[in-house]
């Protein structure tokens, strides 16, 4: 029985690298056009964990069992721990000197809190 | 294969043009710490995608330590913009001389 592996995973790598490159390409643009700073935190987000994520995929599948597969799986994992908490960082030091939400009711003037 | 890791690549280059536009455009500096972050993100897979695209996966190590940078030149920017100053003057005497 003639299996081949090799085509199965070429077709594997290329259908996340498709996946991937669509969610990249989503999420720039949406960081381009969309209208508030809080909104393009949401079209950073889209870039940074499913668009990452599966190029990282798509790659794993062409390394094989090989160091090459740990050194991707490290990229991810640091990446998968290192974005949501730079993100948040940004977001909290953007809410702390004043930016507001476009839709918030309140006026956009700078919050003095003691402890944060 | 190699057309997939072309297309890839010319795939991720898109996105860190228009990244730019924003980086460069962005009215709040925030924006730009933002768009700073995902055009790095960016950087560590395209020095991936180019690692198999010559067939050097070897690469790799310095997409590590790229993403490791990024995360921390990330950081160390925005307490900047809100200590103006990174805390140079906390650090313990006689660990070292004054830098």
């Amino acid at each position: 029985m003639d299996f081949d592996l090799s085509l199965l995973l070429d077709i594997a790598s290329g259908i996340s690298f498709a996946i991937g490159a669509f969610f990249l390409l989503v999420g720039s643009f949406g960081m381009i056009r969309m209208p508030d700073f809080f909104a393009r935190l949401h079209a950073a987000g889209v870039v940074d964990t499913l668009g990452v994520e599966f190029l990282l995929l798509g790659m794993l599948f062409q390394a094989g069992l090989t160091i090459v597969a740990v050194k991707l799986l490290l990229i991810g994992l640091f990446i998968f721990l290192t974005s949501p908490t730079g993100t948040h960082a940004v977001a909290h030091a953007a809410y702390v000197a004043g930016l507001r939400p476009q839709s918030s009711k309140k006026p956009s003037k700078s919050k003095q809190k003691k402890g944060a | 294969m190699m057309m997939v890791f072309a297309a890839a690549a010319a795939a991720i280059a898109i996105s860190m043009l228009m990244v730019l536009i924003r980086l460069f455009a962005g009215p709040t500096l925030y924006d730009r710490v933002l768009a700073l972050n995902t055009f790095g993100t960016m950087t560590v897979l395209m020095i991936g995608i180019l690692g198999f695209l010559t067939e050097r996966p070897e690469f790799l190590d310095i997409a590590l330590l790229y993403a490791l940078i990024n995360f921390v030149g990330t950081i160390a920017i925005l307490k900047f913009l809100r200590y103006r100053d990174l805390g140079q003057e906390g650090k313990e005497a006689g660990s070292e001389g004054d830098a």
